[in-house]
């Protein structure tokens, strides 16, 4: 089990890594009624309706080194705990949606954790892969987007150390402003 | 807030550094395990930690990356070590506390922390 929902995240990104996802959208929004949708959308290879059904097994794993796999089985697990729901959406050669909601007043809700450092990780260990990420409020919201950051840094990899600080403190600083107002809402 | 600008004005300093890790020959890749049970077992403050210090130390021959399981779960968080010429260093049960030591001792003097190897613990 997860200790935090940000890593359920991490792991399930994994996924789209592997499914050669070339732009990877990730989503967590939040409501002052207690819902946390977090989406995780690809645009990799893709899954038939047959290995949808098979991913929620933790039996079922593409992986060669041992026989489980946990990484869906348990992000499933810890949203439909809190009493919210689970969803996968996938189309051969178009690519996969992962869905998780959260009712977050609920005693079994995980933290969400440290999001940010997921997402900072992801990029700095995928350089060659977009990553679209959108943190949202009560409708008031912000975006990360590589491809921007691709565009000013030109030939300037992404995962060059001072471009991560950069990037780390830019969610950091975003995140912060975004629910500055959360308490009062 | 950070702007854009900020990084436009890091691309304009890095530009002249394109291609020093590509060129040079004794590059050392840090691997950190990061599936499922790696993740679980803590690898994410690992990974960050290993960033973090090759940052601080401005280490250009050090670059720092990411594989799925590796077979040994029961010692996650696991780290690997390749460097050319060399036989593969394999950390295991990592601390973000344990980083500081193999940078200084392994990545900066070439000096394997033997303690923290799975020998020492298998």
């Amino acid at each position: 089990m997860m200790q935090e929902i940000s890593l359920n995240v991490l792991d399930v990104a994994q996924n789209s890594v592997s499914a050669k996802a070339t732009l990877i959208e990730i989503g967590v929004m939040e409501t002052s009624a207690h819902e946390m949708t977090v989406h995780i959308t690809d645009n990799g290879c893709g899954m038939t309706g047959e290995q949808v059904k098979s991913v929620v097994d933790p039996f079922y794993t593409t992986r060669t080194t041992r026989k489980v796999g946990l990484g869906v089985p348990f992000f499933k697990m810890g949203a439909e705990m809190t009493g919210g729901s689970f969803s996968i959406d996938s189309t051969v050669g178009a690519g996969t949606t992962v869905k998780a909601v959260y009712r977050t007043d609920h005693i079994d809700c995980m933290p969400l954790g440290d999001i940010n450092e997921t997402i900072v990780t992801l990029v700095s260990c995928n350089p060659q892969i977009d990553f679209v990420y959108t943190r949202s409020y009560d409708g008031e919201s912000f975006v990360m987007d590589t491809r921007q950051f691709r565009e000013v840094l030109g030939g300037v990899q992404l995962n060059e150390p001072e471009v991560i600080s950069f990037l780390r403190g830019f969610l950091i600083e975003n995140t912060a402003e975004l629910l500055q107002n959360k308490g009062e809402a | 807030m950070k702007s854009l600008a900020e990084l436009q004005a890091i691309k304009e300093k890095m530009q002249n550094k394109v291609g020093i890790r590509e060129e040079s020959g004794d590059n050392i890749r840090v691997v950190v395990g990061m599936a499922t049970c790696g993740i679980a077992a803590g690898a994410r403050p690992v990974l960050t930690a290993f960033t973090d210090e090759v940052e601080k130390r401005n280490l250009q021959n050090v670059t720092v990356s990411q594989t799925g399981c590796i077979g040994i779960c029961q010692y996650e968080p696991v780290v690997e070590i390749f460097e050319q010429g060399k036989e593969k260093v394999t950390y295991v049960k990592m601390t973000p506390e344990k980083v500081a030591k193999i940078v200084t001792d392994h990545l900066v003097n070439g000096n394997v922390v033997s303690e923290y190897t799975i020998g020492s613990v298998k």
